[in-house]
């Protein structure tokens, strides 16, 4: 989110005008990762694309499209074609919208009669299981708007002849659908409709003369929703809020008004307004977004602001609390050492625009939403997308439990003097098999949110981590890591490949979360005992180098390999003999096996 | 609104639009103008649509001949 014209609250007809500037200044970024995104549209989809080439560029993915002609979404999708078929998408989405429902219940019917919804909803499902078995892919399906009419005025929510009551169970059909299906994900333009307005959003005269399913300034909005589905898939969702407190989490000035004049409660429409933020939040943080503070505060004053009684969020809700005088991007990029994540992955919430700024250009990546007055908080936190969840896990559901059991474990860390003896009292588990169904999601998602402790960097759809676990050429193992704090899930990934005599490691990963643990040589043990038992003499590992696993650059080393080969570039090809045998590294932890 | 003022704006649309300076005269239609193609014509529909904050009907966009009846519509919406 770097570029200004297209965080949100944005304006949607400033973008469109100068959309051939953006996309010229957007692409010119580093690092931006390519994707090939196929659009099936039942309208015009060239503003969608133009639109969605510019979102997705801000979040650092470079798309490559194919437009199907216009609206052949369905013949596309069922019975495919050549030029489909050889550009092998990597996310299908399908724009369509209630200008493609073409039959309606008619009113002189039966109102009980058939089930036209579910025949309906079964010539979308068509494409949806087409796609899933040509493609392996993930799908994103707008559903459906109300229209802009209603023949039986406010009967047509009641009667089953009614077009609204008909969008409405056509809606819970898509969603049935997705819900019970890995791999489809709903654009939820019926929402975004009533958001923006379904008078402004429908546009009969755009329709008549172009085509277009909805006004322009809608546009922007629905390809807003769907990069921001298509950026959570690849890993570039934000995983943290940096709250300030003064005039953002309560009213008023503690250092100065004292915690017993802050503005926090029902008793004022202003205190209400900060308590239904706090609300908001906790909520937020309830899904696994991590929950932080950055105050210009002497501590004690921050302390007992957090303490007051009327509190929605608890002082030991959030993971990590910097109240101090430093300047708040430095402090930012402390938070983000200490919790071992990546300064950008942070939302920063702040009342004054002088610390806003002050973030945008000391830590470029991080989100800074304009929130201006207190009633509007929520809308400017939640409409950003920065934590759009594409599932729930019960990863994400614990993920501020096991912060916080990371945060007793540096103290009793502090308490001994010796590491290896800090280790030993953690009373560590953890469980190397080879993937199974239940971590299928969750090892996907690993491999496209990982980028520090990660060698090779390669990303993996869910369907390419099944087939791989299933290829009788690979080698798969999960990690997951308990110990007397808690669970951590499951923490690392590897897959290695078999080639002649030889064991290649094709993605080895880990989370941060459990650096320094000995993890890594658990995980080792468990590859090479599997490697020589068939029969390899050698482990091959390589590091590509991008612009955040810099810390694993010597990971081979610490592992006793021996460095073959680097190029110009720093990707290296490391080599460890294991037919002279090969002596455990893991002292620590214990280990339940396939 | 004079004529004057119309095109100076009309360009500074066109420049956005079509990412360059774009010489513009009453005389001037889409074939006229690289890249001016049905697709890019929306966008800039809608972009003098804002600029200039008035709503073209439909059958004046569909009757639109070139810049100048485009100007002259243009001025009468914004004197209404």
């Amino acid at each position: 989110m770097n570029n200004r014209l297209l965080a949100y609250p944005f304006d949607a007809n400033l973008i469109m005008r100068k959309a051939k500037a953006l996309r010229r200044d957007l692409s010119a970024s580093a690092n931006l990762i390519e994707k090939r995104i196929a659009v099936l549209g039942g309208s015009t989809t060239h503003d969608v694309i133009a639109m969605l080439e510019l979102f997705l560029l801000d979040n650092g993915i470079k798309p490559v499209f194919y437009e199907s002609e216009y609206n052949q979404w369905w013949e596309d999708g069922v019975f495919g074609n050549a030029e489909l078929d050889v550009f092998k998408p990597d996310v299908v989405y399908i724009h369509t919208s209630v200008r493609n429902v073409k039959t309606w219940p008619a009113i002189a019917a039966d109102a009980a009669a058939g089930d036209l919804a579910g025949e309906t909803v079964g010539k979308w499902r068509a494409v949806w299981e087409k796609i899933a078995e040509k493609f392996k892919c993930p799908v994103i399906q707008n559903n459906f708007e109300y229209l802009p009419y209603r023949l039986l005025g406010n009967l047509d929510a009641v009667d089953r002849r009614g077009r609204v009551e008909f969008v409405t169970r056509l809606n819970a059909g898509f969603a049935e659908y997705a819900r019970t299906h890995d791999g489809v994900y709903l654009n939820d333009i019926n929402w975004q409709a009533a958001d923006f307005g379904l008078a402004r959003w429908h546009d009969e005269a755009y329709w008549c003369m172009y085509k277009y399913a909805m006004g322009k300034a809608a546009i922007p909005v629905v390809a807003f929703n769907a990069a921001n589905i298509i950026k959570a898939l690849f890993g570039k969702n934000k995983k943290a809020l940096a709250l300030d407190l003064d005039n953002t989490l309560w009213g008023g000035v503690v250092g100065d008004d004292g915690p017993e004049n802050l503005e926090l409660g029902t008793e004022t429409a202003v205190g209400q307004c900060y308590t239904e933020f706090q609300e908001y939040l906790k909520e937020l943080g309830r899904t696994g977004v991590l929950l932080n503070v950055i105050s210009k505060n002497e501590p004690e004053n921050a302390k007992a602001g957090m303490n007051h009684p009327q509190m929605v969020i608890k002082e030991g809700d959030f993971i990590s609390v910097k109240a101090n005088w430093e300047p708040k991007s430095e402090n930012l990029k402390a938070m983000a050492r200490e919790l071992t994540l990546l300064p950008e992955s942070f939302v920063f919430v702040d009342d004054n625009p002088a610390e806003r700024e002050i973030i945008r250009q000391q830590v470029p990546g991080a989100a800074v939403p304009e929130i201006v007055q207190v009633e509007n908080y929520i809308s400017a936190v939640d409409h950003g997308g920065w934590f759009e969840p594409v599932k729930i896990s019960g990863d994400d559901l614990k993920r501020n439990a096991m912060y916080s059991e990371n945060a007793q474990r540096a103290q009793l860390q502090s308490s001994f003097a010796d590491y290896g003896a800090y280790l030993d009292s953690l009373e560590m588990k953890a469980t190397i098999k080879p993937f199974e169904q239940v971590y299928m999601s969750r090892i996907a998602q690993l491999t496209n949110k990982s980028n520090q402790f990660n060698l090779t960097t390669k990303r993996y759809t869910q369907e390419e981590i099944v087939r791989t676990a299933a290829d009788a050429a690979f080698v798969t193992r999960y990690g997951r890591l308990e110990d007397r704090f808690g669970d951590n899930g499951v923490v690392a990934i590897s897959i290695g490949e078999m080639k002649g005599d030889a064991m290649e490691l094709v993605l080895w990963l880990m989370s941060c979360r459990v650096l320094k643990r000995d993890m890594e040589f658990a995980m080792m043990d468990e590859m090479v005992a599997e490697a020589k038992a068939r029969g390899a003499k050698t482990v091959r590992g390589f590091y590509y180098p991008t612009a955040k696993n810099g810390m694993v650059r010597n990971f081979y080393a610490t592992q006793g390999f021996t460095k073959m080969s680097e190029d110009a570039l720093g990707n290296a090809v490391w080599e460890l003999d294991i037919a002279g045998g090969y002596e455990p590294k893991n002292r620590h932890i214990k280990i339940e096996r396939s | 609104m004079d004529r004057t003022e119309v095109y100076s704006r009309l360009k500074g649309v066109f420049a956005d639009v079509f990412d360059r300076e774009v010489e513009l005269k009453d005389e001037t239609t889409a074939a006229d103008v690289p890249g001016w193609d049905s697709l890019t014509h929306i966008t800039l529909i809608g972009a003098v649509e804002d600029e200039f904050d008035v709503k073209f009907a439909m059958k004046d966009v569909v009757g639109m001949k070139n810049v100048g009846e485009m100007v002259d519509k243009i001025i009468e919406l914004a004197d209404e």
